[in-house]
């Protein structure tokens, strides 16, 4: 009986063993004597193409690393459930509006003194994607690709008048003129071409700013200013001029983003606000539409605000608990040279993070209005991620908002005022109960 | 001895189960009955809080949103999804030529992952192009916008859940064919036609059986994730499809409230009761057990 039992007891540890533990043992599996760096990442196609490019160009740079890239779905979830569980990536490739609620939840190594150590510093990158790897004075992240936003337009559907940069609409005025003059209809009435729709297109989020407002005053929320307001009724008068349930059933035709059937891509709108990116997925899609890029236009009698752009940026983040911190900086510290930087953006259709930048990336660059999307990204209206604990659900209550005044549901006024008020109530509660006041 | 000797041995060859059940289930459970009173951010220690989460869902006007979506979604499909399941089971237990193939092309459609299934259905919704508007359109139908009207979106979930009746079907099929031929024979002889014999012979010998697919089905569409997800990212349009299960989910992962998601668990967990015992008590006097 006793050795009955040892053995079904033998049995029974090597298969939970095997269970619990296998993970970890696979991915740190050392195959020579190289320590292993994980590296979790969200690409999945080509940017994964690039950024495995530039690890290979890292492994074989030296003998003494290598770094596993693994392509994760729902990679910041994922980290943060792996940095609970004391067994996280020694690298996560995370956005950087993630920066402030991870670094909150103490779940990021404090990059500072290591960079300070690698010589890198403030005066190697853009002002607003270095604020956006800072968060209360302390270095949390650091840079891969970023993006700045610009108007795509298609050349073939604006007409004439419009087909050039410098004949495209500079203010809101000429602008919802220009709307009014592209947008068509069939003989039934119902729309075939728009010119824009601010809900389509990356970035309905910053629109306020593009009016000189913003998500916050100081330490406080404050998404029902007058600027906010202004802005998201400039959103409305969308749906009013085409019609609340016209633009539904124009809208409920659009495809995926990335596809053949977005809505630019099928010559549906006719521009387009996107990230320097899109040039490949026009590329990929469609290549023969005729294309360029322009900023976005300004308020009417506000030419200090013409040159507004918002910003994101992927980033690379060493999670609480990594294994091999310092082996996992020196792959993170590659990745910021300017050649190898410069590199990844041209694989992935970005522009730079880094002040630098050389002549030939601007030259060669796949996308040939990255001048325009670079010069944004260093502009002083270049809106950077909200830094705040509370982002997503900003996010979420704003989107909310817009969707309710569009549809007819609320005005304008109440929608921000509820928004404001739901979103103050999450802010005191993350305030009290993550932050501690 | 020997007794005791079985005892242990029966024991032991359960023990992977046991020890399963209390890693995987028996702690978590309990775990999350206490995180649902603390501030828990996942990598912070919880910090105890008493009430608060509870009270906060009390005021919560999208936890009030996301719990109507669900129990509308589920007093509409509920009851929808079993009728058909019913009436398809009742069709394939004819006899007809060809059935096994019938039975399983029904039953095939319940297999398609959720994912693969939520794209699928978003271009049948299209609003310009879908085939379902095409042959609206045809018919001379108005020809809504399925997945931007907020009117219409919960409804487009409603119909989708039809498309996964097969697991019912097959359960009320077994139903069917055990209902005991000399029922029928007997209604025949009293002069009953084919839909008093459902109405009098096969529902009231199947009641055990409805009544296990209608409290599961409660259960599951209380619980319905995947396709809204995919489908209506956020809960669009104006949070008309965000449900119970997406915002727990946001709360957990995308906010990091994990001890305001287990709180709005345990919640989900007394509704999910109370409905189930609702439905047994209501279909008392309903349900007939054979010999019983």
């Amino acid at each position: 009986m006793n050795e009955r039992f040892l053995i079904l007891a033998a049995i029974l540890v090597t298969g939970t063993y095997a269970l619990v533990g296998s993970e970890r043992a696979a991915s740190r599996q050392v195959g020579s004597n190289r320590i292993v760096v994980t590296y979790w990442e969200k690409w999945t196609g080509e940017e994964m193409r690039a950024m495995k490019d530039v690890v290979s160009s890292f492994n074989a740079s030296q003998d003494r690393i290598e770094v596993r890239y693994l392509s994760i779905s729902g990679v910041a979830e994922k980290t943060l459930l792996a940095t609970s569980g004391g067994n996280p990536p020694d690298v996560a490739g995370l956005w950087a509006d993630q920066v402030v609620q991870f670094a909150d939840a103490g779940a990021l190594e404090d990059l500072t003194d290591l960079a300070r150590a690698a010589g890198i510093s403030e005066a190697d990158y853009i002002p607003a994607y270095w604020e956006t790897m800072n968060y209360k004075g302390r270095l949390y992240a650091l840079a891969t690709s970023p993006g700045s936003a610009a108007i795509y337009v298609n050349r073939d559907l604006v007409g004439p008048k419009y087909d050039t940069p410098e004949e495209f609409p500079k203010t809101i005025t000429e602008f919802d003129e220009f709307v009014r003059e592209v947008s068509i209809r069939d003989r039934q009435g119902s729309l075939s071409t728009v010119a824009f729709l601010p809900r389509d297109g990356w970035g309905l989020w910053a629109m306020p700013y593009l009016f000189g407002g913003s998500f916050t005053e100081g330490d406080r929320i404050n998404v029902n200013g007058p600027d906010d307001l202004r802005a998201w009724k400039w959103v409305n008068s969308f749906a009013k001029r085409f019609g609340t349930r016209e633009t539904q059933s124009f809208r409920s035709g659009f495809g995926n983003y990335s596809s053949p059937q977005n809505p630019f891509l099928s010559g549906k709108l006719a521009t387009y606000a996107d990230g320097p990116w899109f040039a490949n997925f026009i590329r990929l899609y469609n290549p023969k539409v005729n294309w360029f890029a322009v900023p976005f236009p300004y308020p009417d009698g506000r030419p200090d605000l013409a040159g507004y752009t918002m910003l994101n940026l992927n980033t690379l983040m060493i999670p609480k608990g990594s294994k091999h911190k310092r082996e996992a900086f020196e792959f993170i510290r590659y990745v910021q040279q300017q050649q190898i930087m410069e590199r990844i953006c041209i694989g992935q259709y970005c522009n730079t993070p880094l002040r630098k930048v050389s002549r030939e990336f601007l030259e060669k660059h796949p996308n040939k209005y990255i001048a325009l999307f670079d010069r944004l990204a260093r502009g002083e209206r270049a809106v950077r991620p909200l830094q705040m604990g509370v982002a997503a659900q900003v996010g979420r209550e704003v989107g909310n908002a817009v969707d309710e005044i569009d549809l007819g549901q609320k005005t304008p006024e109440v929608a921000l005022n509820d928004a404001q008020r739901r979103l103050e109530e999450l802010w005191q509660s993350y305030q009290r109960q993550v932050l501690g006041r | 001895m020997n007794v005791h000797r079985n005892q242990r041995v029966g024991i032991l060859f359960a023990l992977p189960w046991i020890i399963g059940f209390l890693i995987f289930l028996a702690f978590p459970l309990v775990s999350s009955l206490y995180y649902s009173f603390t501030s828990f951010s996942v990598l912070r220690p919880p910090i105890w809080i008493g009430l608060e989460n509870y009270r906060e869902l009390l005021t919560d006007t999208v936890f009030r949103t996301s719990l109507a979506n669900t129990l509308v979604f589920t007093a509409a499909s509920v009851p929808l999804a079993t009728t058909v399941a019913i009436i398809l089971a009742l069709l394939l237990n004819t006899k007809v030529k060809g059935m096994a193939f019938y039975r399983t092309i029904f039953y095939i459609p319940s297999l398609v992952p959720m994912v693969a299934l939520g794209v699928l259905w978003l271009w049948v919704f299209n609003g310009q192009y879908g085939l379902l508007n095409q042959g609206l359109g045809k018919l001379g139908l108005p020809e809504p916008a399925w997945l931007s009207d907020p009117a219409w979106s919960k409804w487009t979930l409603v119909i989708i859940s039809i498309w996964g009746t097969g697991n019912a079907m097959v359960i009320y099929l077994a139903g069917l064919q055990d209902v005991p031929q000399s029922l029928y024979e007997a209604a025949e002889l009293d002069g009953a036609k084919t839909l008093s014999k459902t109405r009098h012979v096969t529902i009231p010998m199947i009641s055990p059986v409805i009544l296990f697919n209608v409290v599961m089905s409660i259960i599951g569409s209380l619980q319905t994730f995947a396709l809204p997800y995919v489908m209506f990212p956020g809960g669009a349009p104006a949070r008309s499809t965000y449900f119970f299960s997406m915002y727990l989910y946001d709360n957990a992962f995308l906010y990091q409230r994990m001890g305001y998601a287990s709180a709005m668990g345990w919640v989900m967990f007394a509704i999910t009761l109370a409905l189930t015992m609702l439905a047994l008590k209501a279909s008392s006097r309903h349900v007939h057990y054979e010999g019983g």
